[in-house]
This record gives C-alpha cells, structure tokens and sequence, in this order.
C-alpha cells in the first residue's frame, strides 16, 4: 500500500465524514448538528478531489472538480436555510 | 527528496484537516465550533490549492470561508447563550454512537484501500481532455459545468433559488447592523468597488483560467455582506423586484439558451459550434448576478425590508410583533 | 543566489508567524494578543511574499503580491481596532 497523496487525503475525507457523523448525534445545539453535517459534506469532497488527483505536473480529472465546485455552494445555501428554519423553531417555540 | 517533502506536506495539512475538523465538532461551546469551522475552511482552501483545483481553492476561500463564517456568526447571535454550553450529549448512548461511526468510518477506509487499486483508471479527464477544443473554453472545469454537464448546472441554480425562496418564506431578516465608524466605513469604500472589478474579471478569465461564475457571484455577495455589516440593512441589493429578477436570472439564462437550441437543433442545450464561447460568457454572467443575489439574500437571513410581508394565511399576526 | 535568499526570506516570515501563534496562546489579555498578531499578519506577510516574488521572478507577480499585501494591511489594521474596540466597550460598561 504505497502512501500517495490520493490515499491520505481520501483516508482523511472518509475520518472527516465519520466525525462529522458522530457530532451530527451527538450534539444537542442545532448549530452544532449543522457544523458537523458541514464537516461530513467537506469529508465528501475532499474524497472527489482526492481520487481526482493524478499527480504533480499532471491536469487532474476536472468532472469531481466540477461536482465538488457545485457541492460547495449548494453547501452553504443550505446551510442558510437550515439556520433560518432554525431560528423560526426557536421563535414559534417561544410563544 | 521531492516526493518526502510532498509526502510530509500532505501529512501535515490532512493530520491539520482532522484535528481542525474534530475541534469544530466537539468543541464545548457554539462559539468555538464556529471559529474552528471558519479556520477548517480556510485550511481546505489550501488543500484545495495543494490538489491542484485552484478553482476550488478560489470558492472555498470565498464562500467555505468568508460567506459561511459570516453566516454562522450571525446565527450566533440569536442562538441563546444557555444552550451553547454542555453542548454534547454524554454517556452509554454516546458511547454506542462513537463505537458504530468508528466502524462505519473504517468500513469506509476499507473499501476505499480496496477500491483504489482495483478500480480501472478509466477517467473522463481524457474524454474531456479530447472534447475540449470542442466546447468554447480552455478553462477544463468550466467546460464541464457549462457545456458539457450544463443541464447539472441549470438544475443546481434552480437547487439555490429553492433555498433562498425558502429563507424569504421564514420570516423577516435579522437585525441590521450599526453604522459603520471611519476605519470600517473607509475599509469598506475601497473593498467593495475593488471586490466588484474582481468579480468582473474572474467571470471573463472563468474561460481560460480558474475562475467562473460561482467564484464572481461569491465575491459579489462579499461585497453585499461587507455593505450589510457597515450598516446598509439592504445590503447594496437593488429594489425588492429588481432583486426577484436577478434571483431567477440564472436559470431564465439558461432556459432561454435552451429553448433556442430545442427550437433551432431539437436537443436542450446543445450550443452551435462557433457560439459556445458566446454563450458560456452569457450564461455565466447571467449565473454569476443570480448566485451573487441569492448568496446575499441567504446571508441576510430573511426577508429584507421592501418585499410584502407574508399575508395573514401564512404568518399568525403575533409573529410579525415580535420583530 | 537569489533563489537562496527568497528561501531563507520565507524562512524568517514563517518565524514571524510562529511568534504571532504563540504571542496568541500565550499572552495574558486581548489586547496583548491583539499586538501579536499584527507582527504576524504584516511582517510576517510583507516578508513571506517578499520571499516568493523572489523566488518565482516576475514584475507582474510581485505587483499581485504586493497588492495582496496591502490588502491583508488594511484589512487586519480595521478588524483589530475593532476588536479592540468592542474589547474596551465591554469592559468599561
């Protein structure tokens, strides 16, 4: 098993997925849930660009790139969506 | 001596990666999770940069980075102080949990260690590498997203307008902030014109060098968010139905292409040969004021001041006295 | 030769950074910290990309650099009075 560049970040990808897993429940805030399900979504990606990469001088494979560049956005507008149906929880829970 | 240099550098930015990611999610309080995320991103961007996807790094930068860290600082705003503290849950259940992710999380390494090797190298780097010529750009990624996965791309737009129209739906936008002092206010006056030219240009180089329209639209909505936290409650956005416009832009840019292409070729989206560059450059403008708009909306957090409040089927009356 | 000295320049900005990084944990309050970090971002920076324009060569790219630079300056300059700022607020109230 030859440590490439490929392998570590994929290995790392995958751990990165696991503790997002593990925080997503096992943390009691809804801010909390949300970085951690952040954290499994960046694990995702590092994995697609990992497999992606073909080495130092080479162009890497640009369709993971592509999936990954998509990811990212979709990411963080549903994260926003995710913290305003939060913050309407909290509000109709108060009254 | 090359190789071990890499070799060390990739172990140091993964080994950072996990250590930064398992402080994000378990760190005591709220406040420090985010800080840790907020610096998660940034390191991502690296490893972005170091994996050869400098597109990647750019957008990360900008939207993992700035954008979300503004997002999620804001969020903390409203989240009570008393629920940030003794944040996760402990005992034998936790303990299940932990033991049934890590095993999940190995079974994962395992099939990934089997998969790596087996798996026949038959990537589409070559077949996109052979079409390139073909699509109108030398930009790899932005062929993809563009010409020859454009239909992902249009469903994608469509994807972020679903999520801001939802946001809009939730309730009124939080707070706007004080008015910014000297230093802000003069930072803020050279930052944003300076964001906007960049913007401007990384849509034209989107076409032959990392760039496009998801990295201008972020650093537009950068300069929305900037305007938003030295006061601006609107956040630089033009008028509540100028704003819907630019919403649905994207996805009208694409769908008018579309329906050219349908009605002169009978097949979505199939860009004539000689048009293509036109067109990306079209279409991608057209994305970049849409992504731009919907990330702002989405960092301002609800309906802005402007648009009709939500009639009273929707929103009990008492909602809408709690502002 | 020049190679040489862009090197052991991005050297001594890494230095700089590593006094910022423990100027930060280790320095009793905000204010303090505050001050370390500004060793980091400015010099740290101006000498790092000091470093890398010399090592890549190249009017334009030491232009972008420089400009880079500027821009992380005011940047850090604004956010650390702020900080600052709210700091003192805090306290005082």
């Amino acid at each position: 098993m030859i440590l490439t560049a490929e392998l570590i970040y994929a290995l790392t990808g995958v751990g990165l997925f696991g503790m997002g897993l593990r925080g997503a429940l096992l943390r009691r805030s809804l801010l909390g849930r949300i970085l951690a399900i952040n954290i499994c979504g960046a694990g995702v990606f590092l994995l697609l660009v990992a497999i992606s990469y073909t080495g130092p001088g080479v162009a890497p494979d640009a369709l993971p790139h592509a999936l990954v560049l998509t990811g990212i956005v979709v990411a963080v507008s549903a994260t926003a969506l995710a913290l305003a149906l939060g913050r309407r929880l909290r509000e109709t829970a108060r009254e | 001596m090359g190789i071990q240099l890499w070799l060390m550098l990739d172990l140091v930015l993964s080994g950072l990666a996990l250590g930064l990611g398992w402080a994000a999610v378990s760190s005591r309080d709220s406040q420090r999770s985010v800080v840790f995320f907020i610096a998660f991103g940034l390191l991502l961007a690296i490893i972005w940069a170091r994996l050869n996807a400098p597109d990647l790094a750019l957008a990360e930068a900008a939207i993992g980075a700035g954008l979300s860290g503004v997002l999620l600082l804001s969020a903390l705003r409203d989240e009570p102080a008393a629920a940030a503290a003794g944040d996760m849950i402990r005992g034998p259940k936790a303990l299940l949990v932990t033991l049934l992710s890590l095993a999940l999380t190995a079974l994962f390494a395992w099939v990934l260690l089997q998969t790596l090797d087996v798996a026949d190298k038959v990537r589409m780097a070559d077949q996109i590498a052979a079409q390139l010529p073909n699509s109108g750009v030398t930009n790899p990624v932005t062929a993809v997203l563009l010409n020859f996965r454009a239909y992902d791309t249009l469903l994608e737009l469509a994807v972020l307008l679903a999520a801001v129209l939802g946001i809009q739906a939730l309730g009124p936008a939080r707070p706007p902030y004080r008015a910014a002092g000297p230093l802000l206010g003069g930072l803020i006056r050279w930052l944003v014109p300076l964001l906007i030219l960049t913007a401007g240009y990384l849509l034209w180089a989107g076409a032959h060098a990392p760039g496009g329209a998801f990295q201008a639209g972020a650093l537009l909505a950068a300069a929305a968010v900037m305007l938003r936290l030295g006061g601006d409650p609107d956040a630089g956005l033009p008028r509540p139905r100028v704003q819907r416009l630019l919403l649905v832009a994207g996805i009208a840019g694409f769908l008018l292409v579309g329906i050219v292409t349908t009605a002169i070729y009978q097949s979505f989206l199939n860009y004539p040969d000689g048009w293509s560059g036109g067109l990306i450059l079209l279409i991608e403008t057209a994305a970049t004021l849409a992504i731009a708009t919907t990330l702002a909306l989405a960092c301002i957090g609800g309906r802005p001041a402007g648009w009709e409040p939500a009639e009273s089927g929707a929103v009990p009356t008492r909602q809408r006295e709690s502002k | 030769m020049l190679d040489l000295f862009g090197i052991s320049l991005i050297f001594i900005g890494i230095g700089f950074y590593a006094a910022g990084s423990i100027g930060l944990l280790r320095l009793p309050d905000i204010y303090s910290r505050l001050h370390a970090l500004t060793k980091a971002d400015n010099l740290g920076l101006g000498i790092l990309c000091a470093g890398l324009a010399l090592l890549n060569g190249g009017l334009l790219y030491a232009m972008k650099l420089l400009l880079v630079w500027l821009l992380v300056l005011a940047a850090s300059a604004t956010t650390s009075h702020m900080i600052a700022q709210q700091a003192l607020r805090r306290e005082t109230n």
